[in-house]
């Protein structure tokens, strides 16, 4: 059932992701193409996503425990650090060459060979700082 | 130059909107997709893998729908030279690693629930992502 249920909303966010444009990286690098063939449309993505989730968590969260699962799983960190700014910047870099975002990626990976390029190097990019992280705790362990 | 399609993209916001509460309101899970691939890649084959999969499965599985539904599968055009991609997607896998997320998980789901990591996440890449495609259409390819 949990399985089942997974599987069911991630078709549904992917339907959304591809009948918003966000899976088209011509769409999407047109839309930070101000200065040139600038098409705003993603900006009404972000504003319908953002609208439902805000009203929609706020009912979800007036209730004890999630449908299938023991409770809500959510982020406890608040610190707004070099790792969170930097990280973030240099996800938009990787963003403005190449036109995908991960979440506009997954939805188009069975449509071409570029997203499936594009997402070996992603993988190789999440191991490569993970690997990273993990010798940094490691050289650093007074801190820890 | 793509065509600006307000309401399609409005209409895939929502869609996109109510997959993430819903993912909250059955699994109590943040729809961050950097998130869940990054545990599907590396926790054990459990549980808490299942469902990842099971959710990655389905947006893989996405087009299909669309294919049911339109009768065409979706088109998407690929701009950027294969290296750009490499580069970009090599970047786009350590920013959103260090960052802690990506366009779903700081974008929508962060700034719904108001978080201010969230929201410094979002505007920082937002910025970033504009800079670069404006150095690399206006000043270094032109």
């Amino acid at each position: 059932m949990k399985l089942l249920s997974a599987f069911a909303i991630g078709l549904l966010f992917g339907c959304g992701i591809l009948i918003s444009g966000m899976g088209d990286p011509a769409k999407v690098l047109n839309f930070f193409d101000v200065a040139g063939t600038w098409d705003p449309s993603l900006a009404f993505v972000m504003g319908g996503a953002l609208l439902v989730t805000a009203i929609g968590y706020r009912l979800v969260f007036r209730m004890h425990t999630p449908l299938l699962a023991q409770g809500f799983t959510l982020p406890t960190t608040t610190d707004l650090d070099a790792k969170l700014i930097g990280g973030s910047a240099v996800f938009g870099i990787g963003w403005g060459l190449s036109g995908f975002c991960p979440g506009g990626l997954v939805p188009v990976l069975g449509l071409g060979m570029e997203p499936v390029l594009t997402a070996g190097a992603i993988v190789a990019g999440i191991l490569t700082a993970r690997w990273m992280i993990t010798l940094g705790h490691r050289q650093q362990p007074a801190k820890a | 130059m793509t065509d600006f399609t307000p309401l399609m993209s409005f209409l895939g916001g929502t869609l996109i909107g109510i997959a993430t509460v819903a993912l909250m309101a059955v699994l109590g899970r943040i729809a961050g997709i950097n998130g869940i691939a990054s545990g599907f890649l590396t926790t054990q084959l459990n549980q808490d893998w299942a469902w990842r999969a099971a959710f990655l499965a389905g947006m893989v599985a996405s087009p299909l729908i669309m294919l049911g539904v339109t009768g065409q599968l979706p088109e998407i055009t690929v701009p950027s030279s294969p290296l750009l991609l490499v580069v970009g997607g090599f970047l786009t896998g350590i920013g959103t690693t260090y960052g802690s997320g990506c366009t779903s998980g700081h974008g929508v789901c962060g700034i719904s629930r108001l978080s201010a990591r969230s929201i410094v996440a979002t505007v920082t890449f937002v910025i970033t992502a504009g800079v670069t495609v404006y150095l690399t259409r206006h000043v270094f390819g032109g």
